[in-house]
């Protein structure tokens, strides 16, 4: 059993039923990244991985335990960590006060965790007093999840974090995400540019109507004809 | 250079001071209701009666010290009974939120019902509180009722124009400096304080973070009760205390909240004496201001006043169409409306 997986999902908004039975998983120190078409379900996925829609059918379990029941504030005390697409900042709070934020269930001491993340994300250190919403695309993505790191997650959560920004800096997001990674954290991200987001994936899902199209190893995919034909643009 | 000394003089004693009083009085007031827009994301139009109701347990509570006997002479009263009636206004505003705001925020309502909410609100406490204290004018101030008199100035400087301060306007303008300074060190530096503005500033990420919306929601009502005990009380000592007036007081309140930008803290202070100091300088006869600056046979025959006393209110107004329509957000940035 992988460390965090939901399994045969199903979950929609009212009548439309959005997940059609998809199954997710990721292993400590591994990256997942979901892709597929638009309206293939992936940010719904991430939201019902997360507790933030219900799930009809299906289960989620992480680490061994069913966690399908619990609300996602609770998740985020088992060492969940969710990033959400847009609105992932407090934009009139200065770095430092979100980062503070993003602890605010701890009660312990958070400088040794914000020093450890200062050496992940430098530029955030010389911005540490500056309003979060005053930053570049870049930088603010930097804080959302550096922010989503104080609780020292062992699952990371991305919807689309580098949605927006420039291709050079979202080579440094994906670098960041590497190294977090690499930290031991379980990472699941969706992304838009698939490509580069394969290519550091260890596991890769290609989602379509709510359901598992492929499921492979990140170069796998890139390599394979039929989803580069169709989902990667040839 | 006599003139010249004069006529600042003049200007301190009939703007300057007052401005800073009934400012300092609005900047509470205003604080109180842009905390409620920052994180409750309404207009609570119930906030000038939530100020007469702390007024009136101030009123309450100085008779029942002066049944006894007990003062602080020269020093009035009010200010011993201030904390009974920031602690009973506090307990007025979490009853007033468990009864009919909770409803409301369980059914997820849109803003403007929440306002029309208020409206309800405003209307039950204004008959509560008359039937407890009823309509007529009450004056509680008491102890040294000057600090320094006109005449004394006079004597003093020998000028022929004189300050007067009165007790009453130095205690408003220390109370609400000495207030203002900790409810922004307890927005800037506390974790409560910082996760209500976390609240304020994203709502779902707050919510990711494990910050509870009920603990925000409790801790902002108790502050803004605060506030509203003190800047009713301030205001009723420096004026007196009618019900009827808190009514209207709320006008310029929110003109001040939204001049400075609402939602926005440091805003609403400023606002409070930008509302102030405006009114107080249109609304001035500066007829006696200029026969000082002047040659003599230049002199002004008329009063030189812009608008008569009468238009205070419309003067707030004024200033705050033109805010919105230059700046919408106010001089600080606060939210857009």
């Amino acid at each position: 059993m992988t460390f965090f997986e939901g399994i045969g999902m199903h979950a929609g908004y009212g009548a439309s039923m959005i997940l059609n039975g998809c199954s997710i998983s990721v292993d400590k120190g591994q990256i997942a990244v979901i892709v597929g078409p638009n309206g293939a379900g992936k940010s719904t996925a991430m939201k019902a991985l997360f507790g933030m829609l219900p799930l009809r059918e299906g289960s989620v379990f992480s680490d061994g335990r069913d966690i399908t029941q619990l609300r996602p504030e609770q998740r985020v005390l088992l060492g969940m960590g969710y990033v959400p697409q847009t609105n992932n900042v407090f934009p009139s709070m200065t770095v430092l006060e979100n980062l503070e934020m993003g602890g605010f269930v701890r009660r312990d001491d958070l400088s040794q965790t914000i020093s450890e993340i200062f050496d992940l994300f430098p530029i955030l250190k010389t911005k540490q007093d500056q309003a979060a919403g005053e930053l570049s695309g870049g930088q603010r993505q930097q804080v959302a999840v550096a922010r989503a790191m104080m609780t020292k997650p062992n699952i990371l959560m991305l919807d689309e974090p580098t949605a927006g920004v420039s291709p050079i800096v979202m080579d440094e997001l994906f670098d960041r995400i590497i190294d977090i990674a690499n930290t031991g954290v379980a990472i699941l991200m969706v992304e838009q540019n698939a490509k580069q987001a394969l290519q550091i994936a260890d596991m890769g899902y290609v989602l379509v109507q709510g359901e598992n199209k492929f499921k492979d190893a990140g170069t796998a995919l890139l390599n394979n004809p039929e989803v580069r034909q169709a989902f990667l643009g040839g | 250079m006599i003139d010249i000394l004069n006529a600042i003089t003049l200007l301190a004693n009939y703007i300057i001071v007052p401005s800073l009083a009934y400012g300092s009085q609005l900047a509470l007031g205003a604080l109180g209701i842009t905390l409620i827009y920052a994180v409750l994301r309404f207009s609570n139009f119930a906030h000038g009666e939530m100020m007469s109701f702390g007024t009136m347990i101030s009123i309450f509570t100085i008779w029942l010290f002066q049944s006894e006997g007990i003062s602080i002479h020269p020093l009035p009263t009010a200010l011993l009974a201030l904390p009974f009636s920031i602690i009973i206004t506090i307990m007025l505003l979490l009853i007033l939120d468990g009864t009919v705001f909770r409803y409301y925020q369980a059914q997820r309502v849109q803003p403007v019902t929440f306002m029309i909410v208020s409206v309800g609100v405003m209307f039950f406490l204004a008959g509560f509180i008359r039937f407890f204290i009823g309509t007529s004018q009450k004056n509680f101030a008491d102890g040294e009722r000057f600090i320094i008199k006109a005449s004394q100035f006079k004597q003093i400087t020998g000028l022929a124009e004189g300050v007067s301060i009165r007790t009453t306007q130095a205690i408003t303008v220390i109370v609400t400096l000495v207030l203002v300074t900790a409810v922004f060190w307890f927005l800037n530096k506390t974790r409560t304080g910082k996760s209500m503005r976390a609240f304020s500033d994203n709502e779902d990420l707050a919510l990711l973070s494990g910050i509870k919306p009920e603990r925000v929601i409790i801790i902002t009502w108790m502050l803004v009760g605060a506030l509203a005990a003190v800047a009713g009380t301030l205001y009723g000592l420096d004026k007196g205390y009618k019900p009827f007036v808190y009514l209207q007081l709320v006008l310029p309140i929110f003109a001040a909240a939204i001049v400075g930008g609402v939602g926005n803290p440091i805003g609403a202070v400023i606002g409070g004496y930008v509302i102030a100091f405006s009114e107080a300088f249109i609304t001035f006869a500066y007829k006696r201001f200029f026969t000082y600056l002047l040659p003599e046979e230049w002199a002004p025959e008329s009063l030189v006043q812009m608008l008569s006393t009468e238009y205070k209110f419309a003067v707030s107004f004024v200033l705050l169409v033109i805010v919105l329509l230059v700046r919408p957000t106010g001089l600080f940035r606060g939210k857009t409306l």
